[in-house]
């Protein structure tokens, strides 16, 4: 067993007060106040997450745009310098090795955020995968990342950054990056998020990451900016159906059997696991992943079986109450033949089975 | 370490539930403020048909945290006599006023020696201190 790892801020996290769980060999804070609370907060006003334990893998040399577009499900030859998108690593036999955003800093020059479970496997795999000219760096342990996230982030933000020539964070578009001077120092910010509610990611130097940190929580504090463990994320997360790494995709998965056919180039290919994809594609789909919600009481957590006509069908990959919604929703693997919205099943709970319904994702209309 | 509050007029079990005498040999149960911080957000309590009866030890429902799912376990022998039906749509009263409003099951007690072989405030603030101290 490797050592816990801390981010730059473990020690602010623990002053707050907040409940620290070991997430993908860190120590993280799952809630300071109330799961709920916090949810809440970024729903209505702003909340603010620490999630530098994620990792940032910098690619570049002059076939940086060929390797990352031979890495990458999603077109990055029509990425703008700029622009950030969302996109999958496959394997060859068309299973995801992560789910990521790439950024797009220059011609040839290019940042994968990377899921802190899978820093080393995907630097392994990416290493092995480059064009020869190609190289890459992991600067995951000297950058800190903060999320400021909810309808009031856009606002905060700007009072911070130095109005120079540069536009404001609030005039960036959706999926846009640019760097700016705060009084804390420069930062990179981009308009993205893993909530559904609008927001900021903020990459910075991890020694800067606490002044930012304390910064933007005493500019915030009087509009509602509140601290935001991983809990919360997650919940948020769930209601906007977006995906976690090791629930909903994992190296067996497609990510077209996890509804993520928009992120994949199938028509112009070039890509690892390509052909496995289409071949699994062609051969019928064995399951999907579909968003339901229970109609009895009951939370219906990960690896519960989905019973239809009295057998297990599938298995669940999420799940939670919604606090927007005030149901109880999951995600989870069934055969097309139960996939659609509307169809009647159940999850087996604790050797109960607890009604429930396949609904339309995303859960939240607020997200 | 944070501050957990340990009314005196409570039993204590070494599973961290509270017993309250209720008088008539019946006896409410619910579980003390350091399980609900270790817990975090409640967000499902599972609670028995009252007529049940369930042996000290053995697990009589479940509550669910936001990361967790755990059992329920009876600090002494008895029979349900009721349960906190609120809790179904407010589970997060056990969070808010676990000694009060979040009180889980009323019983009556088999044997109310059981009850006296309980661990008083004190002795329960020890028991927490010595675990964290691991």
């Amino acid at each position: 067993m490797s050592e816990t790892r801390r981010t730059p801020l473990y020690a602010r996290h623990v002053e707050l007060g907040a409940r620290m769980v070991d997430f993908a060999g860190f120590a993280m804070p799952v809630q300071y106040d109330s799961i709920k609370n916090e949810h809440r907060a970024v729903r209505e006003t702003a909340g603010l997450f620490d999630v530098s334990h994620m990792g940032q893998i910098h690619l570049s040399g002059k076939t940086a745009l060929e390797s990352a577009q031979r890495l990458l499900t999603c077109r990055v030859d029509t990425l703008e310098v700029g622009q950030v998108r969302y996109g999958l690593l496959c394997n060859s036999d068309g299973g995801c090795v992560d789910d990521v955003t790439v950024y797009r800093e220059g011609p040839s020059e290019f940042m994968l955020c990377v899921n802190a479970s899978n820093i080393e496997k995907d630097r392994d795999w990416i290493r092995d995968g480059l064009v020869p000219g190609s190289e890459i760096r992991d600067r995951s342990s000297e950058t800190g990342l903060l999320a400021i996230q909810g309808p009031k982030s856009a606002e905060l933000l700007d009072r911070l950054c130095h109005a120079g020539e540069e536009p404001n964070p609030s005039a960036l578009g959706r999926f846009r990056f640019s760097a700016y001077t705060t009084q804390a120092g420069p930062v990179l910010i981009s308009r993205t998020g893993y909530t559904g509610s609008d927001g900021f990611e903020i990459y910075l130097p991890a020694e800067v990451s606490r002044a930012l940190f304390d910064l933007l929580l005493e500019t915030g504090q009087a509009d509602g900016l509140v601290p935001a463990g991983l809990g919360a994320r997650d919940t948020l997360r769930l209601e906007a159906a977006l995906p976690l790494y090791g629930h909903e995709l994992d190296d067996t998965t497609s990510p077209l059997e996890a509804g993520l056919a928009r992120f994949v180039k199938r028509k112009q290919g070039g890509f690892i696991g390509h052909e496995a994809i289409e071949a699994r594609e062609k051969q019928g789909r064995s399951r999907q992943l579909v968003g339901f919600e229970l109609l009895e009481r009951g939370i219906a957590r990960a690896d519960y079986p989905i019973v239809s006509g009295g057998r297990q069908v599938g298995r669940v990959t999420s799940g939670a109450p919604s606090p927007s919604l005030g149901t109880s929703i999951g995600l989870g693997y069934v055969p097309p033949e139960n996939a659609a919205p509307g169809t009647e099943l159940a999850i087996e709970i604790r050797k109960k089975n607890v009604k429930a319904r396949i609904v339309t994702t995303p859960f939240s209309k607020n997200s | 370490m944070p501050e957990f509050s340990l009314p005196d007029e409570n039993r204590y079990s070494q599973d961290d539930e509270w017993v309250r005498e209720s008088g008539d040999g019946l006896y409410r149960i619910g579980i003390t403020d350091y399980a609900q911080q270790q817990l975090g957000d409640v967000v499902f309590v599972e609670l028995p048909e009252p007529g049940l009866k369930f042996q000290a030890g053995q697990a009589f429902g479940v509550i669910e945290s936001v990361k967790a799912v755990s059992d329920l376990c009876m600090p002494v022998s008895g029979e349900i006599v009721e349960v906190n039906s609120e809790l179904e749509d407010a589970p997060e009263v056990v969070n808010e006023d676990c000694y009060h409003g979040g009180w889980l099951i009323g019983i009556r007690i088999d044997d109310a020696a059981q009850f006296n072989g309980l661990m008083e405030s004190k002795a329960y603030g020890e028991h927490i201190a010595s675990r964290s101290d691991d």
